[in-house]
């Protein structure tokens, strides 16, 4: 647990001198004004960091539990079916050290897929890949309520509303690059790969997504798109939904992803000035 | 052009099977190379492919490719380019004498400048890989390389920042407040760059014009990156954004380049586009870098060659376009190449070297992330040691947290630190500009004012109401 001593700045002290813009810490998560003692760290200050690492730490090496989140998953989709798999890195200490092994599926999962795909022969709009990545309390949090949202955006979306979408996948020990082979042996037109991002100091449960257009093994990273930061204290869950609609829809649209496939849902805000307005500038 | 290697020591005969084998085999062992498969096999392996790569003539690497001319953009670019009039004055010396030739008396500042043009990447790759830390430290202190925007960067004796105010969200406000956390501690003469949390010509848009602003109304002699695609920069000038510099992150192979979705005419391309708004009042220099060992191999595009003679040819690419700023992001990449705090500060030490000595404006963002084996200690290390070799810059970060990128860096402290122990100032037009806004005390004891300047407190006044 987080001490209250070391989480909250002093009242007093003889030699630290405290920064008055420290107030502006209502508009970020941002370290700062953190104050000084000569021009180095105040003691709490640089204790306060030390346990934070310590934490992010600890949370790269906490392993997913897929057993409940495959019950929360099973949950948001019509289908009972659910894929649970694992890449080639066996455990945390490989994983770390062979990304390779991370972004290929090991024997039994790659052929639990192929054996599903020669069971039908229609082709899947869309396929969903969940990854632990490096840190399973992002997968494990933000997973569940992310995808819920994004169903029913993509329900409400006309277009998009009779699309055939794979049963969920989870994966353990997986890099992004796996979630192209599961889309290509799901035999599936676009998939998204949700994954744990590496642990922040402040931020330990950090979601990214990425797209691809036709996934199959070799892609490179010119081939995706990346929506970044989701989770409740980043980029919201409804925030992050309109995104990946937006490149769902534009993927589709254009039939591709990648560097060619621009981010534009945003694209209104230029003009509108004043909300982009900081306290800097009057 | 293929060749075998081969060194004898007592009855065994090492044998390397090209000279790309010689200088991977050659290389301080790090992670990366053993995930590539191509790290020596033994300590005793290493140690005679130095010396095998120290009897090599440094002509070799001008008659010998590493990755074919033909297949490899970036091999042209450096062979194509190559100055013999330069060389001419080293072109005589194996790998070897190389190093004992940069570590003399002869090699002074001047003529490291200009014998420059005249090594190649793949030269000062090997070089580097038979010199110490030491050696490499040594002699990237005689290297001076000096560029200019609004300001000037990399005088002898200067350290400049980075002031990196990224947010989660890219809230206008939550940068803002980063923004003037580091301005108050003296940050940002390097640039102020921001790594956008969505990657959109729209967002990039938005956050140049905050930037621009901020520059603007306090007249800060500084420049401003949004660190986007080049593509997206491109189309931001088309939009008449107020871009200042270019950002793109390079590789040192045609294929790594590939994968980051950009080639040569690309970087060209911008770097006319930024040159054509004439936005610098000291110097046109619109370029600004990134690179970092294991880029090519996480591309799978390293052609069997060790990470840091990959590294060492984005440094090519980075030349062609006379960049401001050149950022080996150290640590960024992960234990997968870079295991722990030693591994990572040797690569540090040789980014550094190898940049400068190939006339690169050369700073680092000393860092790691989680997952490595490393911790605040380790960057205090490296920052001090190449805060000794002259490094141009490196990041300022409000306490070392980078909140949107998710590893950590140097805090605006970190670099006060070493501006106070190293006796290293800010580029003088900053400099000129923090006496001004009483940012400091005394700006040569490197000593802050106990109270907010007052320009500063005006803008605290006009907070948001209900924000704070």
């Amino acid at each position: 647990m987080k001490s209250k001593t070391l989480s909250t700045p002093p009242t007093t002290s003889d030699e630290a001198v405290e920064n008055p813009w420290r107030i502006l810490r209502a508009f970020t998560d941002a370290r700062i004004g953190l104050g000084r003692t000569g021009v180095s760290l105040p003691t709490h200050e640089m204790l306060a960091f030390q346990l934070a690492h310590a934490q992010a730490k600890d949370a790269v090496h906490l392993p997913l539990d897929v057993q409940s989140l495959s019950i929360q998953l099973s949950s948001l989709q019509s289908q009972p079916k659910l894929f649970t798999l694992h890449s080639q890195a066996d455990d945390r200490l490989t994983y770390l050290q062979r990304p390779d092994l991370g972004k290929r599926l090991n024997e039994i999962s790659r052929l639990g897929l192929m054996q599903d795909s020669e069971a039908h022969d229609f082709q899947y709009d869309l396929a969903i890949v969940v990854v632990d990545g490096l840190s399973s309390k992002a997968v494990q949090q933000n997973t569940p309520k992310f995808i819920g949202t994004l169903f029913k955006d993509i329900r409400n979306t006309p277009s998009l509303t009779n699309i055939r979408i794979a049963p969920l996948c989870i994966v353990e020990q997986g890099r992004v690059a796996i979630g192209d082979e599961i889309g290509e042996l799901l035999n599936a037109q676009l998939v998204i790969i949700l994954i744990g991002e590496r642990p922040g100091l402040s931020s330990p449960d950090s979601l990214g997504l990425y797209l691809t257009w036709q996934p199959k093994v070799g892609l490179n990273d010119a081939y995706r798109n990346c929506i970044s930061n989701i989770r409740p204290a980043g980029l919201a869950f409804k925030d992050a939904s309109q995104k990946a609609l937006y490149l769902i829809q534009e993927s589709r649209r254009l039939k591709l992803s990648g560097v060619n496939l621009k981010d534009r849902s945003h694209e209104k805000t230029i003009e509108h000035e004043e909300e982009n307005k900081n306290f800097l500038i009057e | 052009m293929s060749q075998n290697y081969q060194y004898t020591l007592g009855k065994h005969r090492y044998q390397f099977k090209n000279l790309g084998d010689l200088m991977a085999k050659a290389t301080p062992a790090r992670s990366g190379d053993r995930l590539a498969g191509v790290i020596a096999l033994s300590a005793e392996h290493r140690a005679a492919a130095q010396m095998a790569l120290a009897d090599l003539p440094l002509k070799t690497f001008l008659n010998q490719t590493i990755i074919p001319y033909e297949t490899d953009e970036i091999t042209r670019l450096i062979l194509d380019e190559h100055d013999e009039q330069a060389f001419s004055t080293i072109s005589h010396l194996t790998v070897g004498d190389f190093r004992n030739w940069l570590l003399s008396d002869k090699a002074t500042s001047e003529v490291l400048k200009q014998i420059c043009l005249g090594v190649t990447p793949e030269m000062a790759a090997a070089v580097s890989k038979i010199m110490r830390n030491q050696d490499l430290i040594l002699v990237a202190k005689k290297c001076h390389v000096t560029t200019a925007f609004r300001n000037t960067i990399g005088l002898p004796n200067h350290l400049s920042t980075r002031l990196q105010p990224n947010h989660p969200t890219d809230d206008v406000n939550g940068i803002a407040a980063s923004i003037l956390d580091g301005l108050l501690y003296g940050s940002g003469d390097a640039v102020i760059g921001i790594n956008p949390a969505t990657d959109s010509v729209a967002q990039a848009v938005k956050l140049m014009k905050l930037m621009d602003e901020v520059i603007q109304t306090y007249q800060i002699p500084t420049q401003s990156c949004v660190l986007t695609h080049v593509t997206n920069t491109l189309e931001a000038i088309e939009l008449g954004a107020p871009v200042d510099l270019v950002f793109q992150s390079i590789g040192g192979t045609e294929a790594t380049n590939t994968s980051f979705g950009f080639n040569l005419n690309t970087l060209a391309e911008a770097q006319e586009a930024a040159l054509s708004l004439n936005r610098g009042t000291v110097g046109n220099n619109v370029m600004y870098f990134e690179t970092g060992q294991g880029s090519s191999l996480s591309a799978n595009a390293h052609h069997g060659l060790d990470q840091q003679t990959c590294e060492t040819r984005a440094y090519a690419v980075a030349r062609k376009f006379s960049p401001l700023l050149v950022n080996t992001v150290v640590g960024f990449i992960g234990p997968e190449y870079l295991f722990d705090g030693k591994e990572i500060t040797r690569a540090g030490l040789e980014d550094h070297f190898c940049g400068k000595l190939l006339g690169l404006p050369m700073g680092c963002d000393v860092c790691y992330t989680n997952h490595a084996e490393a911790d605040q200690n380790d960057m205090d290390n490296l920052l001090t040691l190449l805060g000794v070799a002259g490094c141009s810059f490196v990041m300022g970060i409000p306490g070392s947290d980078d909140i949107m990128l998710n590893y950590q860096t140097t805090s605006f402290h970190d670099a006060l630190y070493a501006r106070r122990v190293l006796g290293l100032k800010a580029a003088p037009e900053f400099e000129k500009w923090l006496m001004d806004m009483a940012i400091f005390r005394d700006i040569d004891q490197v000593i802050l004012p106990d109270d907010i300047p007052n320009v500063f407190k005006h803008a605290l006044k006009s907070l948001p109401k209900g924000r704070v």
